[in-house]
């Protein structure tokens, strides 16, 4: 029953992930950037709801309402004002830009917070948790975090399936500049995608802050699993985000069934075995976007 | 009548490759103007840098007597001009539908909605739901000049619609081309085809090696004209 238990417990934190990973996923399907700095966005968004509890005593679930739009609001500014001049370049360009925005983060953060390790404080629901067996628990702000990553991928599947600008953002991605010809704004639908997908980085962020402990340098050392999570699942593909989150969450746990220290080096077996034996990912179908 | 194009002594360059020089064209509202040339003419380029895809070394671009000039792409389809690329260009990881929906994301009151372009092209409508990555090429250039016709555009702009296409398919896309203009709309096409471009425009431009060759009505060019000013002869 220990192994069941792991493989739920795997799930479950394959939500975290799908939900971290599902920036990440977007702003590549949609204009081709790879965001590097994805991971420090994320712990930057953990800080700014650490910084709102510490100065004004917002706990850490009301924080969202205010951090989530301030961090989509940087990403359609960064997108517009940054990365959109850097495409211009070519492909590379954004990339180098993104790295050196990494790097920016980290050390403002280090500056502005110190290297000390920070939690958000989220009282008992850290703890509590729904006994289904012997063996066999869930707890409740894991099952949170699956929840939150299901609604929002469905949401963003209805969106880009169902509005009109979920249909240009997919147009979009296509063809950018044939867009422009049915009177499409391609660098406000970019900038769009960027906030969208900063939005959810935030959230991501913000509960992964919940879960364990963050500082200003652990952002790459996340920014790989979402990578793992998308390339598993397939570049591009949102569904296949959640399914490759999911498979790199189960690794993991099953691992550190074995031995704690197994627990991440798991993760990137399954990875580089998916590369070797599916490149394409386990849900790649055609199309960059669902 | 007011004429809505007018196109004044542009030069395009593509890097150190110049494709038009000093070209001059006029649309009047409500007439079917035909731009031929052989291949590399520079009448795509003409096209693209009216649809505002290109920009002008030179010279200037006026709509409805409101300099366009500056204004980029997207701004451009906001007045009216719609541009039916070479190529198609649809999207392929949309479905025919979804292609014909996006082009009325900007529309403006008028006639063309789904159903008249399925009207027009009738057999789109069996095939709304497929994507548009697996059509054939005459299909996907009726859904290319369906998702133009659906933003209701003053000014259409037609290029190559025979490219790679059988002559009977060419002669049904054409076929739809008198109930466009009945609509109102003004349309500019660029042909290869010289017979085609003569029979449905009521005045033709000729290009050569991206200077103007030749320019006038329909019915009075004579062939040798045509032939001398196509191949420059």
């Amino acid at each position: 029953m220990t192994w069941a238990n792991a493989v739920v417990q795997g799930i479950l934190l394959g939500g975290l992930y799908a939900l971290f990973a599902t920036g990440l996923s977007l702003m590549f399907g949609v204009m081709r950037i790879v965001n590097l700095a994805h991971g420090d966005l994320s712990v930057l968004a953990a800080f700014l709801a650490f910084a709102l509890g510490d100065a004004l005593h917002v706990a850490a679930f009301p924080a969202l309402l205010a951090v989530v739009p301030a961090m989509a609001a940087l990403g359609y500014l960064l997108q517009r004002l940054l990365l959109q001049r850097s495409m211009r370049a070519g492909p590379l360009a954004p990339l180098v830009v993104t790295f050196g925005l990494s790097i920016v983060l980290q050390n403002a953060l280090l500056e502005w917070f110190s290297p000390d390790s920070r939690a958000l404080d989220i009282g008992g629901l850290g703890t509590a948790s729904l006994r289904l067996s012997g063996a066999v628990s869930i707890g409740w702000f894991a099952l949170l975090c699956l929840g939150v990553a299901v609604t929002v991928l469905a949401g963003l599947q209805l969106y880009l399936s169902r509005t009109g600008f979920g249909r240009a953002m997919r147009a979009t991605s296509d063809d950018p500049e044939t867009v422009q010809l049915m009177g499409i704004d391609h660098r406000h639908v970019y900038a769009v995608a960027a906030a969208i997908a900063f939005a959810t980085l935030a959230v991501a962020g913000v509960l992964f802050g919940m879960r364990t402990t963050f500082d200003p340098s652990i952002g790459p050392a996340r920014l790989i699993f979402a990578f793992e999570a998308v390339i598993i699942g397939g570049l591009g593909n949102l569904w296949g985000t959640l399914a490759g989150a999911v498979v790199l969450g189960v690794a993991q746990t099953l691992g550190a069934q074995v031995s704690p220290a197994y627990a991440v080096l798991a993760g990137h077996l399954v990875f580089l075995a998916v590369l070797v034996l599916r490149p394409q990912g386990i849900l790649r179908t055609a199309g960059v976007l669902p | 009548m007011n004429p809505l194009l007018i196109v004044e002594e542009i030069d395009v360059r593509y890097g150190d490759a110049q494709a038009l020089f000093g070209v001059g064209l006029t649309v009047r509202t409500g007439e079917t103007v035909a731009v031929i040339g052989a291949n590399g003419a520079g009448k795509s380029t003409l096209l693209k840098t009216v649809a505002g895809l290109l920009r002008p070394a030179r010279g200037r671009i006026a709509v409805d007597g409101r300099d366009v000039t500056a204004l980029p792409a997207h701004r451009r389809a906001r007045l009216g001009i719609a541009l039916v690329p070479e190529g198609r260009r649809l999207f392929p990881s949309l479905s025919v539908e979804e292609n014909l929906r996006i082009g009325a994301y900007r529309s403006a009151a008028g006639p063309w909605r789904l159903d008249r372009v399925y009207e027009l092209f009738p057999h789109l409508a069996g095939l709304r739901g497929r994507s548009a990555a697996n059509l054939s090429g005459g299909e996907a250039q009726a859904v290319a000049i369906g998702r133009a016709l659906m933003s209701n555009p003053r000014l259409l702009l037609l290029d190559e619609v025979s490219l790679g296409l059988a002559p009977i398919i060419v002669r049904q896309l054409y076929a739809a081309l008198p109930a466009i203009t009945a609509a109102g709309t003004t349309v500019l096409v660029v042909e290869q085809d010289v017979a085609q471009a003569l029979a449905v425009a009521d005045r033709v431009q000729c290009l050569l090696e991206g200077r103007v060759a030749l320019e006038a009505p329909a019915s009075e060019v004579t062939r040798a004209a045509v032939a001398s000013a196509y191949f420059g002869v």
